[in-house]
């Protein structure tokens, strides 16, 4: 598709070209052009040049976003643990400021670049790719990038992931996702997190939290995850075991994956030429 | 928030069709935006002058079209209007929809004059 001959017109844009054409006179001699851009094409060009880098080299990428302080490092110092000895991981964590979250990933024995942002408030394709300059892919498996703690922003960006996961920890609340549907509308999976606190919250529910979920017609998986429960944590292994499995047959048949909400953006967005 | 690197980006593409239209100058446009997008209006016109100035749209004019929130039903077939927090079918009641249109984020008409020899 392009951005010029109309092609990327849908049923429902279609009326923006009809009055007047692709090129009219105004009143005061000035002109005026249609056109359709989508204003992220930027960062979505250089995303989907982060994917082929990580398609190349069979490496599974996934976006980890939730608010701050919602488990997403405890997660994965969880994950890297229990999954280290199986899969070569590395980890970009996404902060404002500090290294602390790079360093506790170190401690586990895991390659991590700290990208901080200084007062950004989401990572974006440009910042990943500077990233993965430090990192060796050949010698990956699983690429984890934690974004920065914010249920807006990062919803918006395409880093080149394959896969978005969102955490909502319990002490939240079950409307979390009602409150900012465009994060929960991006997830791939949504991750329940510090389920060990549930007996200690008479007002969260995870059945709501699941329905408000599905209202955004999410039918993504809801799991139910605390790290100091490893029972728990085996159907979050499960779905990491089974996507890199898929990825490497994608990746063998030459095809590749965005994150979920790509396809309706693919389709409604054209890139820019 | 991000409206001001969204701003930057609105405005290299607004330029870069000036330049090929061969513009003097940019009068006014127009971005399309669904609440499903992540962005809000309101912060990407206070943005807009900052992210214009110095540049071929400096003084122009930010025009916002809302987009509604529509939904196609895959279970009864039907389209009908949505929330965002409710992405639901109005005729039947399923969730299992897909969005027809509410994230946009698109830069639909530029108005601009040309350089003297083409007006």
């Amino acid at each position: 598709m392009c951005d010029t001959c109309g092609c990327n017109i849908t049923h429902a844009n279609q009326h923006l070209i009809a009055p007047g054409g692709k090129l009219h006179k105004t009143g005061q001699g000035s002109e005026a052009l249609s056109v359709l851009k989508n204003l992220l094409s930027e960062n979505d060009q250089l995303a989907a040049h982060n994917r082929e880098h990580f398609d190349r080299h069979g490496v599974f990428a996934v976006n980890l976003m939730s608010s701050p302080g919602a488990g997403k490092t405890s997660l994965l110092e969880a994950s890297v643990d229990a999954l280290s000895d199986r899969y070569r991981i590395a980890v970009i964590e996404g902060d404002l400021e500090t290294e602390n979250d790079a360093q506790r990933i170190r401690s586990r024995g895991v390659e991590a670049v700290q990208i901080t942002t200084g007062s950004a408030c989401h990572l974006d394709a440009h910042m990943v790719h500077d990233a993965l300059h430090q990192l060796k892919l050949e010698d990956l498996d699983i690429l984890f990038i934690e974004n920065v703690g914010n249920l807006v922003c990062p919803a918006s960006f395409d880093l080149g992931q394959h896969r978005n996961v969102t955490l909502l920890s319990v002490p939240e609340g079950d409307d979390k996702p009602s409150k900012y549907p465009v994060m929960f509308r991006a997830a791939d999976l949504v991750a329940l997190t510090k389920v060990d606190l549930l007996p200690f919250l008479d007002d969260f529910s995870t059945g709501r939290a699941c329905d408000n979920v599905r209202a955004l017609a999410n039918a993504s998986p809801v799991l139910e995850l605390s790290v100091k429960q490893s029972d728990s944590m085996v159907p979050w292994l499960d779905w990491l075991d089974q996507e890199v499995e898929h990825h490497r047959q994608r990746c063998q048949r030459g095809e590749t994956l965005q994150p979920k909400i790509q396809p309706d953006g693919a389709r409604l967005h054209t890139p820019a030429t | 928030m991000h409206e001001l690197s969204i701003c930057q980006a609105l405005i290299d593409q607004v330029e870069a069709l000036a330049r090929e239209q061969r513009a003097r100058r940019v009068v006014s446009l127009v971005v399309g935006i669904g609440p499903l997008s992540g962005v809000e209006a309101r912060l990407l016109k206070q943005a807009y002058p900052v992210a214009a100035a110095g540049t071929l749209a400096e003084g122009s004019e930010l025009d916002i079209e809302d987009r509604p929130i529509r939904v196609h039903c895959k279970s009864c077939g039907e389209d009908s209007d949505a929330t965002a927090n409710r992405l639901v079918c109005a005729f039947c009641g399923d969730w299992r929809t897909d969005l027809v249109s509410g994230d946009e984020l698109v830069l639909t008409r530029v108005e601009f004059v040309r350089e003297q020899a083409y007006v």
